[in-house]
């Protein structure tokens, strides 16, 4: 079938499955959220959202003030008092846009603007390169963005529509990562919903303040130390509701559609002695692993993390207790460290009685490929091995 | 001397933070007087920002966003669309930055807005250097200057923004001085009754900056404009050209009541007067270059 078409001209069977990749899955929660304002700017591999999104504007499907500004850093820009005049907004990037943006990440979430952004994960240069690689989002765990990472498309384009939801109740920026490539151009069948379910789904977004003459009030003046910290301590107790939240989301997109992903997948966990524990697109390679060695018989399950930010500790300790060791992939590279979800694992369990001892494996990093029979062996051998400090490579 | 009576609204209020005898405020006043409440400012780091006022305090009547330093007109471009959309077309944007936020860190995101044409009004507010954090030198502060960061004087000479801009093609470029009071007025009502990308760039003689005397902000304006360093004009997009005022004095009148100039050899001097003329004739040069106007130039 011809899916660009079908995209396109938006005549896809609402509920009905299609054949989609993850960007244009992205495109389509997109559009389907009715965003009015879209500033973006092309980069591989996120490109195929930015051109659906236009197909759909010059079809007359979708009627969003797209920007084609000059770069990812006038993006960002640009979201930010569109989303405070009152407006919802969405943008897609990937790597290096993602990093350019960077200043701009911590002053939307500082001014509580719910945009939603889709993030392609990309390898970060130098050198060049445009393979799977997470240390573009992961680079941006302190920006206060509410952070998902998907494993297939149509994971995607539901977590962009539970985005919204999380993100305007929270007044909060979300950012939904996704894997180039394995996710981002891989063809899947994806279940689109129908408008009415979206619309239903997602009210006009109608925030409590917004930048508007007939009720002057600004946004980004020099503020006190004390007055600092109170909007950061805000901040921070917001982000402890989120994890409820997205739970709630989740539930509730679940009893409309049929569809629940969880904050923290627990994948063949029941009696698991070691369990792998992953983000995004890993996790599909993750499951083959634990489903070969559940036929040899051992007590082996998947973690999947689908929230990053907030960590959700909580319900991470809850997925991980009584599990003896815990494998944590990492498709990125903090040189001096090693993984960061593997620091981030290990913080989240630590001065929990009888924790899981806490293995770190860099996996995929540059978007190397990691075989089944490989990632099998490294979770087999977990039991006997003794954690360690320094990074350990796949 | 004759006091004009002021039947404006005043959109900035007494008790803001600006220096005393601040033109960076006294030009604000008038621009946002004339634009009216129906506008929403855009206000990146800069003294507008400081005089804007620190939370929960603001100096102007009317909603101010304050973007990073070198986005200001990709800020105003995000907000102009959402207004937009929600139907707001007659509200005014305006950006209120200085000469670094424009000419050196902002430029960028200017010249793409400008290049799609957003319907915004960009004022900047041009003191010649990066002054709000204690006069450094930016790609507007003119050559042999002193600044901060230029203690033997500026090396390089002034870019013209106005040239910039003209050659975006944008509807309306015009520059304004708070010393021809008149003037501006004009070029702002006019500009307010205009759309698609608007320059307004005005001449902020710095007291501090510069090295001038607490009262001789509006005479130093004056004496830009008569000496010719900074002509009044007009450019409708990018190809009329209009001047609204005289070359009437040398560029020696203009330089020496400014701390910032004080080390100017008479070679000096020479050269840059002969810049100034060289300007003017090309300024002449283009206004009678000019096609005639589409419509009457009064607001």
């Amino acid at each position: 079938m011809n899916v660009r078409d079908a995209g396109a001209t938006g005549d896809v069977p609402a509920g009905a499955p299609v054949l989609l990749t993850g960007n244009h899955a992205v495109a389509w929660a997109a559009r389907l959220a009715r965003p009015r304002v879209v500033p973006v700017y092309p980069i591989t591999p996120q490109t195929p959202v930015l051109e659906l999104l236009t197909e759909f504007q010059a079809a007359g499907t979708f009627d969003a003030e797209i920007l084609t500004v000059e770069s990812e850093h006038s993006v960002m820009s640009a979201c930010i008092p569109a989303s405070l005049a009152g407006v919802r907004v969405f943008t897609a990037t990937a790597s290096q846009g993602l990093l350019l943006m960077h200043e701009l990440l911590h002053y939307a979430a500082g001014a509580r603007a719910p945009i939603v952004m889709a993030n392609v994960n990309r390898t970060v240069a130098s050198p060049w390169a445009f393979w799977p690689d997470q240390t573009d989002s992961l680079a941006q765990r302190d920006t206060g963005w509410i952070q998902y990472y998907v494993e297939s498309a149509q994971e995607a384009l539901d977590t962009v529509l539970q985005a919204f939801r999380v993100a305007e109740q929270a007044l909060l920026p979300a950012l939904v990562n996704l894997d180039a490539f394995y996710v981002s151009h891989a063809l899947e069948p994806v279940r689109v919903p129908a408008q009415d379910l979206v619309d239903a789904w997602l009210p006009p977004f109608d925030p409590p303040q917004r930048l508007d003459p007939a009720h002057p009030s600004s946004w980004g003046n020099v503020v006190t130390q004390a007055m600092y910290q109170r909007h950061r301590r805000a901040l921070e107790d917001t982000m402890a509701r989120v994890p409820a939240l997205a739970a709630a989301a989740d539930r509730e997109w679940a009893a409309l559609t049929g569809r629940a992903w969880g904050v923290v997948e627990r994948y063949r966990c029941d009696g698991a002695r070691s369990v792998v524990l992953a983000l995004g697109s890993l996790c599909g390679t993750a499951r083959e692993a634990v489903d070969l060695l559940r036929a040899e018989g051992q007590a082996v399950g998947l973690v999947k993390l689908r929230l990053f930010r907030p960590l959700p500790v909580a319900a991470l300790r809850a997925a991980l207790a009584g599990v003896h060791d815990v494998l944590v992939l990492d498709r990125d590279h903090s040189p001096g460290l090693g993984g960061v979800l593997h620091q981030e694992i290990r913080g989240a369990l630590y001065g929990l009685p009888d924790a899981p001892r806490v293995h770190g494996l860099l996996a995929g990093v540059g978007g190397v490929d990691v075989p089944v029979r490989h990632l099998a062996e490294a979770l087999r051998g977990v039991a006997q091995a003794k954690p360690r400090n320094e990074p350990a490579w796949l | 001397m004759t006091a004009l009576p002021n039947d404006e609204p005043a959109m900035l209020c007494a008790g803001h933070a600006a220096c005393p005898g601040c033109i960076d405020a006294l030009s604000a006043r008038h621009v946002l007087a004339a634009l009216g409440p129906d506008t929403v400012a855009v206000i990146p780091p800069s003294c507008m920002a400081i005089i804007a006022g620190p939370q929960p305090y603001s100096s102007l009547k009317i909603p101010v966003y304050q973007p990073t330093l070198e986005a200001s007109a990709a800020a105003a471009s995000g907000l102009r669309r959402a207004l937009d959309a929600q139907g707001r077309r007659e509200t005014q944007v305006v950006v209120l930055a200085g000469d670094g936020g424009t000419y050196d860190i902002g430029l960028q995101c200017l010249s793409s807005a400008a290049e799609r044409n957003e319907d915004f009004l960009y004022v900047c507010l041009d003191n010649e250097g990066y002054m709000n954090t204690g006069a450094q030198k930016s790609s507007s502060t003119p050559q042999h200057a002193w600044t901060g960061s230029t203690p033997a004087g500026k090396a390089s000479r002034k870019k013209s923004l106005v040239d910039i801009m003209a050659a975006h093609r944008v509807p309306w470029i015009a520059t304004a001085s708070a010393g021809h009071l008149g003037d501006l007025q004009r070029k702002v009502r006019r500009a307010r009754a205009l759309r698609g990308t608007r320059l307004l760039l005005l001449l902020i003689p710095c007291l501090d900056g510069w090295g001038l005397a607490e009262d001789a902000g509006l005479a130093t304006a004056r004496l830009a404009v008569e000496s010719g360093a900074f002509p009044l004009l007009e450019v409708e997009d990018g190809e009329r050209w209009s001047l609204q005022s005289a070359k009437t004095r040398p560029l020696a009148d203009y330089l020496a009541v400014q701390r910032r100039y004080r080390h100017l050899t008479p070679a000096q001097v020479a050269a840059l007067q002969d810049e100034v003329d060289t300007g003017w004739q090309r300024l002449q040069r283009l206004v009678v270059m000019s096609p005639p106007p589409l419509a009457p130039a009064t607001a």
